[in-house]
């Protein structure tokens, strides 16, 4: 009872606040509700049962993409009013395409639940093993390379985003260590003869 | 309203929020930013489809597939949003629509 209670609500406002995403007109409030569409979707992972991706959807999501989404959004300064020109003239077009593949979802949807092969219970976890166990267990031993694989991909992501975004900018004051360090004491000091009584003409 | 929740009720949930997906890459042809989190909702579709099958099939790979899925989706988010950052630093705009220099 609860647990159904739980998911009405958390897939409710999963809907909902992704629909926001795609239709407020500010998109700092659009990166607020994509947060909160990920939260949602965290608390659907734990009903599942997965409360090892749950807390990495948290911290990935909440945490890391959409705080650097957070970052572009406030850094562009861009008309934003501007760019939601043409939304009512592309909307006929997009809402016809998703109501199609919304339905032709929704029917593999209701194979699914009259078919067979797919019992309505969740298999509950055997012998008290918890769920971040279960996925230590596989992900170190079968999928290891896999494993690595994914870490070459973050890897190679962040090389090409730093790549992307590093500019050389000319005329900007630096600390330049090795011209500080390497100063001899002939280039900084010059010793004066200053007579009693005169300033440095 | 079932009160006993199947797979197929997820599956439903993971249906709609694929859609709003390809909905918002329709309707916010101008705004990259936007059609960047609408590719981050349909990927988030299909982790809830794969944790979903995974949970009731009882078969923990489907977690693990999940786990890639948000690997690949953090990495692409990065790239896309460094590649936006350059283009704004060439053009001082993100329209998207201005975006046929190679006429294709």
């Amino acid at each position: 009872m609860v647990e159904a209670i739980a998911f009405y609500v958390l897939a409710a406002v999963a809907i909902a606040s992704a629909f926001a995403v795609v239709s407020v007109r500010n998109p700092v409030h659009a990166v607020l509700f994509l947060i909160l569409t990920f939260f949602n979707a965290a608390g659907l992972f734990v009903l599942l049962g997965a409360e090892f991706l749950a807390m990495l959807l948290v911290v990935v999501y909440v945490g890391a993409v959409a705080v650097l989404f957070l970052f572009v959004v406030m850094m562009l300064d861009v008309d934003f009013v501007e760019l939601k020109q043409g939304f009512l003239s592309y909307a006929p077009l997009g809402g016809v395409v998703a109501a199609l593949i919304l339905a032709e979802m929704l029917l593999v949807t209701g194979a699914v639940r009259t078919s067979a092969a797919f019992t309505d219970k969740p298999a509950g976890l055997p012998d008290g093993i918890t769920n971040a166990e279960r996925i230590g267990r596989v992900l170190y031993t079968d999928y290891l390379l896999h494993f690595q694989l994914a870490g070459l991909v973050l890897f190679v992501a962040m090389i090409g985003a730093i790549v992307l975004t590093l500019r050389k900018r000319t005329g900007v004051k630096r600390q330049d260590v090795s011209a500080q360090v390497g100063r001899t004491r002939k280039q900084a000091v010059e010793l004066k003869d200053v007579r009693p009584g005169q300033g440095l003409g | 309203m079932p009160l006993e929740i199947g797979l197929a009720h997820y599956l439903a949930v993971a249906a709609a929020l694929f859609t709003i997906g390809v909905f918002g890459i329709f309707v916010n042809r101008k705004n990259i930013i936007i059609i960047l989190m609408s590719i981050e909702l349909v990927l988030l579709s299909v982790n809830i489809n794969l944790v979903a099958f995974s949970s009731f099939l009882g078969n923990i790979e489907g977690q693990i597939f999940a786990l890639f899925v948000l690997t690949v989706a953090a990495a692409e988010a990065a790239v896309g949003l460094a590649i936006l950052v350059t283009y704004f630093r060439n053009r001082g705009d993100i329209a998207v629509e201005d975006l046929n220099l190679m006429k294709g």
